[in-house]
């Protein structure tokens, strides 16, 4: 919960968070190891300094220090859990929907569990995806169609394997499909960053919402042009969030061109954690104005309603929150117990 | 080797540094040699040239990472007195896949099999395009600010544009644009200096929404730039000496220590 200066409350979804383990136990292989690296490196070089994590830290954090940083010191109320499987890197996978699942049990008001599907994975997947929805009733997945297996560089949403996932995960009760198309994380040759299958996909599914992870950066131009298209597409601001310390001008021109192209009610906050912590992000995002600059251009401001959709709203819509009520619960829990003493607005 | 042969070696080097200057990063439409991408260029007693490179992250594009080996490769190979190039990629998931494929003057296609759909020329031909229409905007935005009005500029000839007298910000983004002109048009003198990628001429009327829509160009760009150099700067010790990229200059300390 962000409290602002004058004491209101904004409700805060993180929808984008991981409980990984990238420890050198786990590490299947030097692409473990590179991974973790990878993924340290875009930490070390977004956070601010004080924000910085020793590396035996990011490789692997207990259960407590995610609660801790997300809902104690950070101001989410709930965080939605995206899963990365990457079994060909780990032992146990890296941050799998099995994993994530402890979690949730151990926090059922805090934490909406996603899980993910490969259509090449075929009927074999297709079992374990009901088995899953059966099992955690989930209202999402995250998808990665960069991801090399094998032979195969990679896989479109509009391959016709993917069109049976989609028609079944829909059956199953999902709606939400976040799908990474951002900075490479997996080499490919494919071009990853091509946001064009989700154009065809949200057309033919009009149903399901695709929120597209990373907005599809760098080719946010393409994304907006996408998203403008359709109205069920949205935007994740994870990994473009973090611009606003080292380079806030940077973002100012990408929330500008998402709220002038997209709107306000098709962004949702998301910190990536462990790569980043909320805390800090929403601090900065609270005290951030767009430059004048970019708003004579596209007439984008970010207002304090359009920072409540960005950060709680639109992510209570699509996965069906009701905010005074799930208030309410974590309430009942203890979960704002420490919210007197807390200081709430930026200093 | 004697002093004159010591020169020789030193002025061929440097030779090769100018032409790795030229190949650029795709996706960042800047320098492999400014990006710190290059660790080594090295020419042998029997002008044969050895290069280097690494890349911000062991994940980068292997599609990207073989274009840039190759273009390298044929910018250096452009010097007369080069016998042979050797291009070496380090510390990349597929960095022994590249090199093998590098040395035995394979295509991406044949190094990656199959499953590399699309061949490199067309995936170069779409980043020249990008870098044609982003420097392009900042010519155009450049120009615009110096008082030229949409109505002359998109009437402007090629020629009228070489002439024209520019401060020495305008002229380097003039030469810039005109290095990448090629890509969609001929030479012609008296052709329009100012053309859209698909070669048409733009319109004074919307001049000014056409080139709020080539900077989302630029801001993929620019944010590929922050985090490329970035995650560099965090993956390798920037303090690795050099060999110095231009004669007299050595390679510059990293701007914060990681």
């Amino acid at each position: 919960m962000y409290r602002t200066a004058s004491g209101e409350e904004i409700f805060v979804i993180d929808g984008h968070t991981h409980f990984w383990d990238g420890s050198p136990a786990n590490q299947k292989n030097i692409h473990g190891k590179q991974f973790i690296e990878c993924f340290y490196a875009y930490h070390s070089n977004l956070s601010p300094p004080s924000e910085k994590w020793p590396l035996a830290k990011f490789e692997k954090y207990d259960a407590k220090t995610m609660y801790d940083d997300l809902f104690i010191h950070g101001y989410d109320d709930m965080a939605i859990l995206q899963p990365t499987y990457l079994g060909d890197f780990y032992k146990n996978g890296f941050n799998t929907t099995e994993r994530n699942s402890a979690m949730k049990k151990s926090h059922p008001d805090r934490f909406i569990l996603n899980s993910a599907f490969d259509p090449r994975d075929g009927n074999k997947g297709l079992e374990e995806l009901h088995a899953k929805c059966e099992k955690h009733h989930v209202k999402g997945v995250k998808l990665y169609t960069a991801e090399w297996r094998g032979e195969s560089k990679g896989y479109k949403l509009t391959d016709k394997d993917s069109y049976k996932f989609l028609e079944a995960a829909q059956k199953y009760g999902i709606k939400n499909i976040h799908i990474h198309k951002g900075p490479t994380i997996i080499p490919l040759n494919k071009d990853a960053f091509d946001v064009g299958d989700v154009d065809d996909v949200a057309t033919s599914f009009q149903d399901l919402n695709f929120i597209v992870e990373h907005c599809g950066l760098p080719r946010l131009d393409d994304f907006c042009w996408i998203a403008t298209q359709e109205t069920n597409v949205y935007g994740g601001l994870a990994v473009a969030l973090p611009f606003i310390h080292t380079r806030p001008g940077y973002f100012g021109h990408v929330i500008s061109e998402l709220l002038f192209w997209l709107g306000p009610d098709k962004l949702l906050f998301g910190s990536d954690y462990g790569i980043w912590t909320p805390k800090w992000l929403i601090d900065k995002f609270m005290a951030f104005e767009i430059p004048a600059s970019e708003t004579k251009e596209t007439g984008s401001v970010l207002t304090l309603e359009n920072k409540k959709k960005i950060l709680g709203l639109n992510a209570a819509r699509i996965y069906g929150i009701d905010i005074e009520a799930q208030k309410k619960k974590i309430k009942a829990a203890g979960g704002y117990a420490h919210l007197a003493e807390a200081v709430h607005a930026p200093q | 080797m004697n002093d004159i042969g010591a020169w020789t070696m030193i002025d061929r080097k440097a030779e090769v540094w100018a032409q790795l200057q030229t190949v650029t990063d795709p996706e960042l439409d800047e320098p492999v040699t400014e990006l710190d991408f290059v660790t080594r260029a090295d020419v042998d007693a029997d002008n044969r040239v050895h290069i280097a490179f690494r890349l911000p992250t062991y994940w980068c594009a292997a599609n990207f990472s073989f274009l840039m080996a190759d273009d390298m490769r044929m910018a250096v190979s452009a010097l007369p007195w080069v016998k042979e190039v050797e291009v070496v990629l380090g510390e990349h998931m597929y960095a022994d896949k590249i090199n093998a494929g590098l040395a035995q003057g394979l295509s991406f296609q044949e190094t990656f099999g199959v499953e590399a759909d699309g061949d490199l020329d067309d995936l170069r031909r779409t980043f020249l395009v990008k870098a044609f229409q982003r420097r392009q905007a900042a010519l155009l935005a450049h120009l615009t600010e110096a008082g030229s009005a949409p109505r002359a500029l998109v009437a402007l000839e090629l020629k009228e544009l070489t002439d024209m007298r520019l401060e020495e910000a305008g002229a380097r983004l003039r030469t810039r644009y005109l290095e990448r002109r090629t890509v969609i048009a001929p030479e012609i003198p008296d052709a329009l200096a100012f053309l859209d990628a698909d070669g048409d001429p733009l319109q004074a009327e919307t001049l000014a929404a056409y080139v709020r829509t080539l900077r989302r160009v630029d801001v993929n760009a620019e944010f590929n730039s922050a985090l490329c150099r970035g995650l560099l700067h965090a993956r390798f010790d920037m303090e690795t000496p050099f060999t110095p990229r231009r004669a007299g200059q050595d390679s510059a300390p990293p701007d914060s220590p990681v």
